[in-house]
C-alpha cells in the first residue's frame, strides 16, 4: 500500500511528522517499506524566469537562455526544448542538483562551446509526469526563486507492507484508524457528500449464488459526465501508484484504495436485462479489462446479464461493459463475495488484481451501504447525474464474533502488564466493543480475530512490543545435558573426520536435471520429478549424492582446478510406501583430478585410484564405529562405476554400508568430464549403531609375549581375490593368528600362466607360553592347507 | 730397553699417521694383536725369573698402556671424522617443498548449524529433524494454513505430482516448521494433552524463488519452546541470548515488530541493529544509533492455539513460542560471505576460504565462533 501524507491526513487529524508516523507504523505492524519525500527529490530545483532566448551559435536545435532565479544575477543556460522562450517561467536545476528521473548530477558545463549553468527541466525529468515534449511551463504568478518543491507541494509518500490478515488496512482509512489507536492523532469520521436519490433502481439485481455472493447491491446514476478527475483525486491515486484513467474509474479506485472497498461501475447502455451474480457455466468465456480472454468453470462466479458475462466476480471487470469517456448512465455494483471462492478462482485463472487481493482476504461486510453512498455522492458531486435508490440482493454476513477475554492473558501470553483500562481503550479504538464482563465483540471487518490470543496481539502491538521485557527461560539444574541423537553425533563426527582426511565439504542441490537423476537411479525407480520445477536443471530429487558432486567436480575442472576432493553429507530421496518420502542420510565423496601434483620427489602427477576411494571408505566407516574387520568386499557398486574397479563394502550379504571405486567411463562421458575420477558413497542409515551403553571398556592388558611373524608366498589362480586368501589364512588357526597382511602380489616371469603369486605376512601371537618349533610347524601346515583349499601352493 | 722405547715411539707415530680405521686396525694387530710385538713381549715375561721380570715388566707394560691409549684416541678421532663426513654427505636442501597433506574443510552451513546446536544445548534445546519431502498437512494445514489460506501462495511451494496414500499433496517443505508439528505429535503420544518441549530443528528448505539473494534451496533453523507459562518475554530473551552467544558480543539490540504468521499469535518479526563497516554489515548496536540501521532477521511468535491443538496439545494448558531463522543468512552475517549462490557451487577455492578447519569444533568452553 502506498499513500501520500495528505491522503492520510484526510482521515487522521495529526501533527505528527513523517518520521513519527513511520515509527508508529512499524511499531504497530504496518511495516514501512519506503518513504518518498519530494522535498529531498526536488532539492536544487528552483522556479526561474526566462529573460532572453537566442539561437545557439553552433547548434540549430539549442537555445541560449538567460534566466533569473531571483537573486538578481541572471544565469546563462543552454536548453534544447522547443517551448523555451523569453518571458516564460519554468524549473531550473542548479549545478549539484540530481535529476530524479536518471540520477544525473547537474554540473556547470560548456555545451558546444557555450557555458551552461544548469538545466531547465521537463515533467518527466522531475518524475512528475510523462511529458517530455518540452520544459515545464509554470503560470505567470509563480514566485521566481522559490524552491520548486515548496511551490509544487511536497507531499511525502509512504509505502507500507500490509500482512494478509489485515485487509482492513488495505485502505488508507484503516491505516488511519490503527494510527489513531496508537495515539498518533484523531480518526476523522468519513465525510459523506450528500445527494438525493430519485426513484427505484431501473435495473433488476439478483444473486443466484448466495453462497458465493451473499450480497449484491446496486444503484444506477443517470446523466453523468465522465472526464478527467480533479487534481486532488489524481494526486491521491498517483501517490498510490495508480494511473488516473477517467473520473468514474478513478472514483471506484479511490474507494478501494481509500477504504479498502472494491466496487465496479458498468456502462448501463451496454447492459441488457437483469444483472445477476451467478456461477459461471463450464467453458464460458469473458474478455477481461486486461484484454485477455478467460475460460471459466462452474466453481467460479460471474456478474452477467441476459447477453453474457460482464465481470469475473470480485476479480476483474469485463472489457465490454466498462465505462468509457462517452458513458452517461452507470450501474454501480458493490458486493460481498465468499473469500475462499475468490481465492480459488484467482489461483485457478492465475489472475491477480487489487480487487481479488481484498476480496480473498475479506472486505468489511458492514461497509456496503456506506461505501455505495460514498461512491454515489462523489460521482454526483464531480460528474453530476441523478442517482436512483439502492437495490439490494441478499445480505452480507452480520454475525459478530464475541470473545470471552481475560485481560490477564496479556501478561501471561504477551509478557507485558497493561492496565485493564488501557486494554479496553486500545480495543475500543480499533472498533471492538468491550462490556463489563470482558465479552469482546469484534468488528466484522476484523475476520482475522479468532480468539483471545488475537486480542492479546492487538493490545500488545498498540501498547508497544518494545515494552515487553526479556525474561530468562527457566533452566534445568546443573550442567547442560547432551541433546544430539546418535544419528546427529554420527554425522557431526563423520563430517570432521572427512574434512580431516583432506576433503572439502560441499553442499549441492537436492534436485538434479532429470537425465542425471535417471542416470544415477538404481534402475527400479523412475526419478522423482517436481511438478513445478524452477528450471530443468533443478527438477528431479537426487537418488545419490555422487551426481551433484560430479557436476561440481566438472565445474571445477572447467575452471582449471587441478583437483577436487569433495564430500557432502545429505539425504537421498526415494518414494516411500505411503506416498511420502524415504530420505536416506548419505555421505558422498568425489576425488577428481590429481591426487598428487608432479613433484621434485614424486615425479609425474598421479591420479586418484580405486584404492584411494577404498581407503577413505574404510577409514570413515571405522570413524563411524562400523566393525570394519568384518567388512566384506563384494561387487555391484552400480552401473555408474567401472565394473572392474569398484565394489561394495558389506556386513553380511544384504547390508551394504558403502560403495566405492572408479566412475565408469561412460558416466564421465555423459557428464562431459575428464577422468579418472574416484568416488565413494557411505550409507549412513545402514551403519549399525554402537551397542555399548557404558563408558567402561572390556578389560585389556597387552600380551606379555612378543608376537612373531612368518612369511608365506603362494601361487594361486590369477582370478582368486586376495581377500579370499587372506580370510582363509586368517581362519586357519584363530587362536594364534592375529593378523594377515598381503605384502606382495606378482604375476609375470617365473609365475606360470594363469597364476599369480601372493605373499602374506602372518602375525602369530603366543598366549601363556612361547611358540615351540613344533607349534610353529603345525601352524604353518594349517596355513598352507588353508591356502591349498583355494588352489594355492606354497612357492 | 731402548729397543722397546723406539719400537713404541714408532708404533705411536704409525697410529698417529693412520688415515683410516683399517690402517689403525692393522697397527693394532701389529702391536696389541695376538701376534703383535707388545703381546709377544708380554708373553716373554712369564718365562723370566722374578728379578728379570721386575726389571723388564714396567717398560713393556708402559708401552702397552700408551699404545692402547693412542689406539683408542685415534679410533675415536677417526670415527668422529667419518661421522662428520657422513653428515656432510647426507645434507639436503630443506628449502625444497615438502609434500603437504591436503587440507580439508567444513562447510559454513554445517559449522553454523554446529554452533547453533552448541548454543541451544546450553539452553536445554534438543535437535530435532524431519523429512524434507512433506505432505501439505504437516507443512501447511497443521500450521493453521488450510487449502484456501492466502499465505500459502506466499510460500512459492515446490509440489510433486504425487499424492500420499491419504490423498494429501506431496511437496518440498517450505520451512522447518513441520518439524514443530511432528515433535508435538510425538510428545502428545507419550503424554496425552501435551508436555514441555524445547527443540531446534535445522535443515534444508525449499522455495520456488531464485535471484541474487534467494536460492530455491536454503537452510533454516526452527526453535520451539512449549511449557505452561512461556510468554513473549521468554521469546525475546531467548533470541537475544542466542544472538549474543552466536555473534559473541553483548551489544546485540533487537527490535520486535508485530507481524503475521498463520502459525503464531501474536506474531513478531525481529530486526537486529547493525552498522555498515567497510561495505559489510556488522551486527551490533541499536539500529537507531548514528550510522546504524535495522535489518529483518527472523520471524517468530507465540504458537497459535490451533497449531497446539493440531499437534495434540491442549491450548488451555500449554503455550509457547516458535521462531525460524535462515542459517545461510546467519553464516553470511557472521563470516562475511556476500553471495548466497556460492554456498552451493562446490568450488574448492571458496570452500577453502570460507570453510572451517575440522578442528574448529564449536564448543562452549573454547567459544562457538572460529575467528579468521
Amino acid at each position: 500500500m502506498k499513500f501520500s501524507l495528505t491522503w492520510l491526513k484526510d482521515y487522521l487529524d495529526t501533527t505528527a511528522s513523517v518520521a513519527e508516523i513511520c515509527d508508529a507504523l512499524n511499531a504497530i505492524g504496518l511495516e514501512v517499506e519506503g518513504v518518498e519525500d519530494p522535498t529531498e527529490k526536488l532539492a536544487g530545483f528552483r522556479i526561474a524566469h526566462v529573460l532572453t532566448a537566442a539561437r545557439h551559435p553552433d547548434a540549430d536545435k539549442l537555445q541560449v537562455l538567460t534566466v533569473d532565479t531571483g537573486d538578481g544575477q541572471p544565469l546563462q543556460v543552454v536548453c534544447g526544448a522547443p517551448n523555451a522562450r523569453a518571458g516564460m517561467k519554468g524549473v531550473l536545476g542548479l549545478p549539484g542538483a540530481v535529476v530524479p528521473a536518471n540520477g544525473m548530477v547537474l554540473r556547470k558545463s560548456a555545451i558546444r562551446g557555450v557555458e551552461s549553468n544548469g538545466m531547465m527541466c521537463s515533467t518527466r525529468e522531475l518524475e512528475l509526469g510523462d511529458d517530455h515534449d518540452g520544459i515545464i511551463e509554470l503560470p505567470e504568478d509563480a514566485p521566481v526563486g522559490t524552491a520548486f518543491s515548496d511551490y509544487h507541494g511536497s507531499d511525502p509518500v509512504i509505502e507500507v507492507a500490509v500482512t494478509p490478515n489485515r485487509p482492513d488496512c488495505m485502505g488508507v482509512y484503516g491505516i488511519a484508524r490503527d494510527l489513531a489507536a496508537k495515539g498518533l492523532g484523531t480518526l476523522k469520521p468519513i465525510s459523506m457528500p450528500g445527494f438525493a436519490a430519485e426513484g427505484a433502481c431501473p435495473v433488476e439485481i439478483r444473486t443466484d449464488d448466495p453462497e458465493g455472493c451473499p450480497a449484491f447491491y446496486g444503484r444506477v446514476v443517470k446523466g453523468v459526465t465522465n472526464g478527467a478527475s480533479p487534481d486532488w483525486l489524481q494526486a491521491r491515486l498517483k501517490s498510490a501508484g495508480q494511473r488516473p484513467i477517467s473520473l468514474l474509474v478513478d472514483l471506484t479506485n479511490y474507494l478501494m484504495l481509500g477504504f479498502g472497498r472494491p466496487a465496479h461501475a458498468y456502462d448501463l447502455a451496454k447492459l441488457s436485462g437483469a444483472v445477476v451474480a451467478r456461477r459461471a457455466k463450464d467453458g464460458e468465456e469473458v474478455l477481461a479489462l486486461n484484454e485477455k480472454t478467460y475460460t471459466l468453470d462452474s466453481e467460479m462466479m460471474v456478474i452477467a446479464d441476459d447477453k453474457g458475462v460482464h465481470d469475473i466476480a470480485g476479480i476483474m471487470g469485463g472489457e465490454h461493459s466498462g465505462v468509457s469517456e462517452t458513458t452517461t448512465d452507470v450501474l454501480l455494483e458493490i458486493a460481498y463475495f465468499d473469500p475462499a471462492r475468490i481465492g480459488a478462482t484467482g489461483r485457478k485463472l492465475g489472475l491477480s488484481s487489487d480487487a481479488r487481493t481484498r476480496f480473498e482476504r475479506g472486505v468489511d461486510p458492514e461497509f456496503l451501504d456506506a461505501g455505495l453512498d460514498l461512491l454515489t455522492g462523489l460521482i454526483v458531486e464531480l460528474a453530476g447525474g441523478t442517482p436512483s435508490e439502492v437495490v439490494r440482493a441478499g445480505s452480507p454476513p452480520s454475525q459478530a464474533k464475541v470473545i470471552a477475554f481475560d485481560p490477564g492473558l496479556t501478561t501471561r501470553l504477551g509478557g507485558v502488564d497493561v492496565a485493564e483500562t488501557e486494554q479496553k481503550r486500545i480495543l475500543e479504538s480499533l472498533g471492538f466493543s468491550v462490556d463489563g464482563a470482558w465479552q469482546v465483540t469484534c468488528p466484522l471487518r476484523r475476520n482475522d480475530i479468532e480468539g483471545p490470543a488475537d486480542l492479546v496481539e492487538e493490545v500488545v502491538r498498540i501498547h508497544g512490543l518494545d515494552k515487553v521485557a526479556s525474561v530468562a527461560l527457566p533452566r534445568a539444574e546443573g550442567v547442560a545435558r547432551p541433546t544430539a541423537t546418535p544419528q546427529q553425533k554420527l554425522e557431526r563426527g563423520l563430517r570432521r573426520a572427512a574434512a580431516a582426511s583432506g576433503l572439502n565439504e560441499a553442499v549441492t542441490w537436492s534436485f538434479l536435471p532429470e537425465w542425471v537423476a535417471e542416470h544415477f537411479s538404481d534402475g527400479n525407480n523412475a526419478p522423482w520429478v517436481l511438478a513445478n520445477p524452477i528450471s530443468e536443471d533443478l527438477k528431479a530429487m537426487r537418488p545419490a549424492l555422487l551426481p551433484g558432486l560430479l557436476m561440481a567436480a566438472k565445474r571445477n575442472a572447467d575452471r582449471g582446478a587441478a583437483s577436487s576432493r569433495l564430500f557432502e553429507i545429505g539425504r537421498r530421496y526415494f518414494r516411500g510406501a505411503d506416498g511420502l518420502s524415504e530420505e536416506k542420510p548419505t555421505l558422498g565423496i568425489m576425488l577428481a583430478g590429481e591426487k598428487t601434483a608432479r613433484g621434485w620427489q614424486s615425479g609425474k602427477a598421479k591420479p586418484f585410484d580405486a584404492y584411494d576411494a577404498k581407503a577413505l571408505a574404510v577409514q570413515l566407516l571405522e570413524a563411524a564405529g562400523a566393525p570394519v574387520a568384518n567388512l566384506m568386499v563384494m561387487g555391484e557398486a552400480g552401473p555408474q562405476f567401472h565394473p572392474g574397479q569398484s565394489a561394495t563394502l558389506r556386513l553380511g550379504p544384504k547390508t551394504v554400508l558403502a560403495r566405492f571405486g572408479m566412475v565408469h567411463p561412460a558416466t564421465l562421458k555423459a557428464f562431459d568430464v575428464d577422468g579418472p575420477i574416484a568416488a565413494v558413497e557411505l550409507f549412513l542409515d545402514a551403519i549399525p549403531a554402537k551397542k555399548g551403553a557404558a563408558f567402561a571398556r572390556p578389560s585389556f592388558t597387552p600380551p606379555a609375549l612378543q608376537a612373531v611373524t612368518r612369511d608365506f608366498a603362494f601361487l594361486v589362480p590369477a582370478t582368486l581375490a586376495a581377500g579370499d586368501l587372506v580370510r582363509s589364512v586368517q581362519g586357519a588357526d584363530k587362536a594364534s593368528i592375529t593378523g594377515v597382511r598381503v605384502f606382495d602380489v606378482f604375476a609375470g616371469p617365473g609365475v606360470p600362466e594363469g597364476k599369480k603369486s601372493i605373499a602374506v605376512e602372518v602375525t602369530l601371537q603366543p598366549g601363556e607360553a612361547s611358540f615351540k618349533d613344533a607349534d610353529l610347524k603345525a601352524i604353518s601346515e594349517k596355513v598352507v592347507a588353508a591356502a591349498a583349499k583355494l588352489g594355492g601352493e606354497l612357492r | 730397553m731402548t729397543d722397546i722405547t723406539s719400537q713404541t715411539e714408532a708404533a705411536l707415530a704409525a697410529i698417529a699417521a693412520a688415515a683410516s680405521l683399517d690402517a689403525l686396525e692393522a697397527e693394532r694387530l701389529e702391536t696389541l694383536g695376538k701376534k703383535g710385538w707388545v703381546s709377544l713381549a708380554l708373553k716373554t715375561l712369564g718365562s723370566m725369573t722374578p728379578e728379570e721380570r721386575t726389571a723388564a715388566a714396567p717398560a713393556i707394560q708402559s708401552a702397552r698402556a700408551s699404545i692402547a691409549e693412542a689406539l683408542d684416541a685415534k679410533k675415536a678421532a677417526l670415527e668422529a671424522a667419518a661421522l662428520e663426513e657422513q653428515l656432510a654427505r647426507e645434507t639436503v636442501d630443506l628449502t625444497l617443498p615438502a609434500v603437504a597433506a591436503p587440507k580439508g574443510s567444513v562447510h559454513p552451513v554445517s559449522q553454523v548449524m554446529d554452533e547453533l546446536a552448541e548454543i541451544f544445548a546450553d539452553l536445554g534445546f534438543a535437535v530435532a529433524t524431519g523429512p524434507e519431502i512433506e505432505d501439505d498437512w504437516h507443512n501447511f494445514t497443521a500450521l493453521n494454513m488450510d487449502e484456501t489460506h492466502p499465505a500459502r501462495a506466499m510460500h512459492d511451494t515446490f509440489y510433486f505430482p504425487d499424492k500420499t496414500t491419504e490423498g494429501k499433496d506431496v511437496l518440498l517443505r517450505t520451512h522447518t516448521s513441520p518439524v514443530q508439528v511432528r515433535t508435538m505429535l510425538v510428545a502428545a503420544q507419550t503424554s496425552p494433552g501435551g508436555a514441555p518441549v524445547r527443540i531446534i530443528a535445522p535443515g534444508r528448505v525449499y522455495r520456488s524463488d531464485s535471484d541474487a539473494t534467494h536460492t530455491p534451496m536454503f537452510h533454516q533453523i526452527e526453535g520451539l519452546v512449549i511449557d505452561r507459562d512461556i510468554h513473549l518475554g521468554h521469546l525475546k530473551w531467548t533470541l537475544e541470548t542466542f544472538l549474543k552467544a552466536f555473534f559473541e558480543r553483548d551489544d546485540i539490540v533487537l527490535r520486535l515488530r508485530p507481524s503475521y504468521f498463520p502459525f503464531t499469535e501474536p506474531s513478531v518479526e525481529v530486526d537486529v541493529g547493525y552498522a555498515n563497516e567497510n561495505g559489510r554489515r556488522v551486527v551490533g548496536g541499536s539500529g537507531d544509533a548514528q550510522g546504524h540501521a535495522w535489518m529483518e532477521l527472523l520471524g517468530s511468535g507465540m504458537v497459535n492455539a490451533r497449531v497446539l491443538e493440531m499437534g495434540g496439545f491442549d491450548p488451555g494448558q500449554w503455550q509457547g513460542f516458535a521462531f525460524g531463522v535462515g542459517v545461510d543468512r546467519l553464516a553470511m552475517l557472521k563470516y562475511g560471505m556476500n553471495d548466497l549462490r556460492a554456498f552451493f557451487d562446490g568450488d574448492p577455492r571458496w570452500l577453502a576460504h570460507y570453510g572451517f578447519s575440522p578442528f574448529d569444533q564449536p564448543t562452549l568452553s573454547a567459544g562457538v565462533g572460529a575467528r579468521a
